[in-house]
């Protein structure tokens, strides 16, 4: 194993660095290295990485290797690490801003999750509302698992857990209105790292 | 025939719970010499003595046996009821301790009662064979010798001096003032260091109850508690400072020049030389070694420059011998000389690989480079710094096994005046924990933090020179990776050890040393500034590795102590001591190895044996210095040492007692 020099971060990594930190409002500094937030973290034992560890590569300005972790795509946002931390440092934002850097780079660690978020938005844009049963067909189509979860879709059906695929509000323009005005501010916002991935999910 | 007397104690339920103390007393009774024997609800209360006091008087008793607590507990105040209130003197009691040795580790009547028994009939056969003793006062010399004028003996010795106690301050250096005076600024509070510390250097220099004497050493000490005869070597200093001004004009034109001890050899000194503007007394020596007229017999520039015809090159070292009631060592510390164990980062091949102190002195205004940060070899401004902590410390290997304690904060704080006059700069630090325990002192280091001082947890490997910078190895435990970086600079803070003279006043002192060098403490919580051999003290880094604020608060508790005992102005002395009968004594020297006081001594004495005259070599025991211990008596071989109130016939019959 080659000796990581300290004194030489690359330059993509400490912009990378910088965009995520201002993103998630955090200042790594604070971090005690502790390990509650990981001790606590319900996902962290299937990660690569545990939640302290991330703030770890954050404090030696090592951006990329965060980037390439699957622990901020497997980050359920629960707010637990946060609960608990005594610095009350934003874990589940930092896991955000690095899905964000992560995609604004091209580079989801775990595709199936960006897969699932995307598929998630756009149906929501298109429908004005969340529909389970289309984000679960159309999941199951572009991933290529056809058949995962299918065995769950009779019970939940039978319980009226889902819906049919037509089922949309009549106000969908304006939340697509929304969403595109999200889309449109973090464009602004990052203009320079954002040329491979538009607003056109 | 002795008429003993034996009282029993309920001690409430703490004993009569546990111990049929009738049955005690009814035992007592049949035994040797007993003349009465009775019980009490708690002897300890003044009813309870009152009994004692009248049944002695009624019943004609000559001794008294008190089953009842331990002795730590209440021997004191028995001995005081009998010396106040009879005609029995104090030391003709025994304790037979039935409670803690017995009634509080027993819970079954049938085992703790005849236990009990077997106390009380030990007692009494002690007791049958103690004679009267008598303590005597011992006047204390009113002076105080303070070993070491850092920051801890000059606190010693102004709070002393304050007190109306005359002080003699005694500092091997040219200068008083120790390692604080060096530092630039002192955690965490950003004091300039010298602006704390030269006021008191001047307050102990002007102050009319302290006598000063530098570049001198305790040479030896005899004596005891309140009468301590040291002797003082002060070495020649080639200037008459009742002549000398201190202008310093000698010092501009010396031509000889030497290592500067106080920037930490980072810059040169004259051989006629002040050791900083600063120092106490502010005057100069002559470095004999250093010196051309001293070693060659030329020059004698600064004779003919001298206004005042102060230079003595004919001087001498003159010795004192002065008698003190107590003794206070403040020895302090040194560095420990990592360049000898430290190979993997060059030892000391590599100019810019620095030690704390070095750093101190970089950083301070008064210091070579004029407070601006600067490496040694090429004078450039260091753009990355290592800081490597614990290089010494927790490193029983190579090193000491102890925390050096004060090196988490300074650590920090130099990493904070780097970044702070290092603008563009950057700064790990190595560590393998931080401890900065005390007040402020946690916040302190997460400051040095959000200054951007990157904390990288692990011990560096190896540091090699590569591409005009220098390489540290090491490994981010936190992240599993390992690291370089690429330094301009390092500093070690290295371990303390004991200052290289506090061998030399241990031995005089026969002070007690613990494994790692530092002087032992009586008690490590109850006793931490008196030492075991009564009259001497103990303040600052000598007693263990502390900080500043730690050290001065530690030789205002020893000066308070010395304050104590002076005041009371004579101390009382403990009859029950060691007594050699030099009709038995061999003369063989055993008890002197063993006595951990050096209170015995080996002496020449004319004695009449056989109807002639004989001289013969026998201890001499100390009764100032003896603490009663007992282990003399033990290694004698011929029963020549016996300790008062615990003689050998007195323990024999103890055993007999138990085992009848």
């Amino acid at each position: 194993m080659e000796a990581r020099n300290l004194t030489a971060a690359p330059q993509a990594a400490l912009l990378a660095l910088e965009r995520i930190l201002c993103d998630a409002q955090v200042d790594p500094k604070a971090c005690y290295q502790c390990g509650k937030c990981s001790a606590g973290c319900p996902v962290a034992a299937d990660a690569d990485m545990t939640p302290r560890q991330v703030m770890r590569h954050l404090q030696l300005g090592q951006a990329e290797a965060v980037l390439k972790s699957k622990m901020p795509w497997l980050c359920a946002g629960c707010g637990m690490c946060l609960a608990r931390c005594p610095q009350e440092i934003d874990l589940p934002s930092v896991m955000l801003a690095c899905r964000r850097e992560a995609k604004r780079t091209g580079s989801p660690a775990v595709s199936e999750v960006n897969r699932f978020n995307d598929l998630f938005i756009s149906g929501v844009r298109q429908q004005g509302t969340s529909n389970e049963t289309t984000l679960a067909m159309r999941y199951n189509l572009t991933t290529g698992h056809l058949l995962q979860d299918a065995l769950s879709a009779p019970k939940m059906m039978k319980r009226g857990m889902l819906e049919l695929p037509s089922k949309q509000t009549n106000k969908a323009e304006e939340v697509a209105a929304i969403i595109d005005k999200a889309r449109a501010v973090e464009q602004a916002a990052h203009p320079q790292a954002d040329d491979a991935k538009g607003g056109t999910a | 025939m002795s008429r003993i007397g034996v009282f029993v104690c309920h001690c409430g339920t703490n004993i009569a719970a546990t111990v049929d103390v009738q049955a005690v007393a009814d035992a007592a009774r049949l035994m040797p010499n007993v003349a009465y024997a009775t019980t009490n609800k708690y002897t300890c209360s003044d009813p309870g003595q009152q009994a004692i006091a009248d049944a002695i008087k009624e019943h004609e008793l000559d001794r008294i046996v008190i089953a009842s607590c331990s002795p730590r507990m209440h021997e004191q105040t028995f001995r005081k009821m009998l010396a106040e209130k009879t005609s029995i003197n104090p030391y003709l009691l025994e304790i037979a301790n039935i409670r803690e040795q017995c009634s509080w580790v027993h819970k079954d009547k049938a085992v703790s009662t005849p236990k009990a028994i077997d106390l009380v009939a030990m007692a009494v056969a002690k007791v049958d064979t103690d004679k009267n003793l008598y303590t005597s006062t011992i006047p204390v010399n009113r002076k105080v010798l303070v070993v070491g004028a850092g920051i801890a003996g000059i606190q010693a010795a102004i709070d002393v001096a304050d007190a109306g106690f005359p002080v003699t301050l005694v500092e091997r250096n040219p200068s008083i003032g120790g390692k604080m005076v060096k530092l630039d600024k002192t955690f965490p509070t950003m004091d300039c260091s010298a602006c704390i510390c030269t006021p008191k250097m001047s307050e102990a220099g002007n102050h009319p109850n302290i006598t000063i004497k530098t570049l001198s050493e305790v040479e030896k000490v005899t004596g005891y508690i309140g009468n301590f005869e040291a002797t003082i070597r002060e070495r020649a200093k080639y200037i008459d400072y009742d002549l000398c001004t201190g202008c310093g004009a000698c010092e501009t034109k010396c031509p000889s020049k030497t290592t500067n001890e106080f920037d930490e050899g980072l810059s040169l000194r004259k051989a006629i030389y002040k050791p900083f503007a600063q120092a106490v007394p502010s005057k100069p020596t002559i470095d004999a070694k250093t010196c051309r007229k001293l070693t060659e017999g030329k020059c004698g520039v600064c004779a003919k420059i001298c206004p005042t015809g102060a230079i003595r090159y004919d001087d001498t070292d003159r010795t004192t011998t002065e008698t003190f009631g107590a003794i206070i060592l403040a020895t302090g510390y040194d560095l420990i000389d990592w360049t000898k164990i430290y190979g993997e980062y060059g030892g000391g091949r590599y100019p810019d690989i620095v030690t704390g102190l070095q750093f101190e002195r970089l950083v301070n205004a008064s210091g070579p480079t004029e407070g601006h940060i600067q490496r040694p070899s090429d004078h450039a401004e260091p753009k990355t710094l290592a800081i490597i902590k614990c290089v010494g410390s927790r490193d029983p290997h190579k090193g000491v096994s102890y925390c050096s304690r004060a090196c988490c904060m300074y650590s920090a704080k130099h990493a904070h005046q780097y970044l702070d006059k290092v603008k563009d700069g950057r700064c790990f630090v190595f560590y393998m924990d931080v401890r900065c325990a005390g007040k402020g002192y946690d916040e302190f280091y997460m400051n040095t933090l959000h200054d951007g001082a990157v904390y990288v947890r692990g011990r560096v490997s190896k540091i090699y020179p590569e591409n005009g910078k220098l390489v540290c190895m090491g490994e981010d435990t936190l992240s599993g990776q390992v690291v370089r970086v690429d330094a301009d600079m390092v500093v070690l803070e290295t371990a303390m050890v004991p200052n290289e003279g506090a061998s030399q006043i241990a031995g005089v002192l026969n002070a007690q040393r613990g494994p790692e060098g530092f002087f032992t403490e009586a008690h490590p919580k109850l006793r931490p500034v008196k030492t075991n051999t009564a009259g001497v003290y103990l303040a600052g880094v000598a007693q263990g590795p502390k900080d500043i604020p730690d050290t001065v608060a530690q030789a205002g508790a020893a000066a308070s102590k010395v304050i104590g005992l002076l005041a009371r102005g004579q101390i009382e002395s403990n009859p029950m001591i060691v007594q050699v009968d030099n009709a038995k004594c061999s003369g063989c020297g055993a008890c002197t190895d063993i006595c951990p006081y050096g209170a015995i001594e080996l002496t020449e004495v004319s004695l009449r044996e056989n109807s002639r005259k004989v001289t013969r070599t026998v201890a001499k025991p100390n009764p100032g210095l003896c603490q009663g211990c007992g282990a003399c008596t033990v290694a004698c071989r011929s029963g020549a040492a016996d300790l008062l109130g615990f003689t050998n016939e007195g323990i024999m019959r103890e055993m007999e007692a138990l085992l009848r």
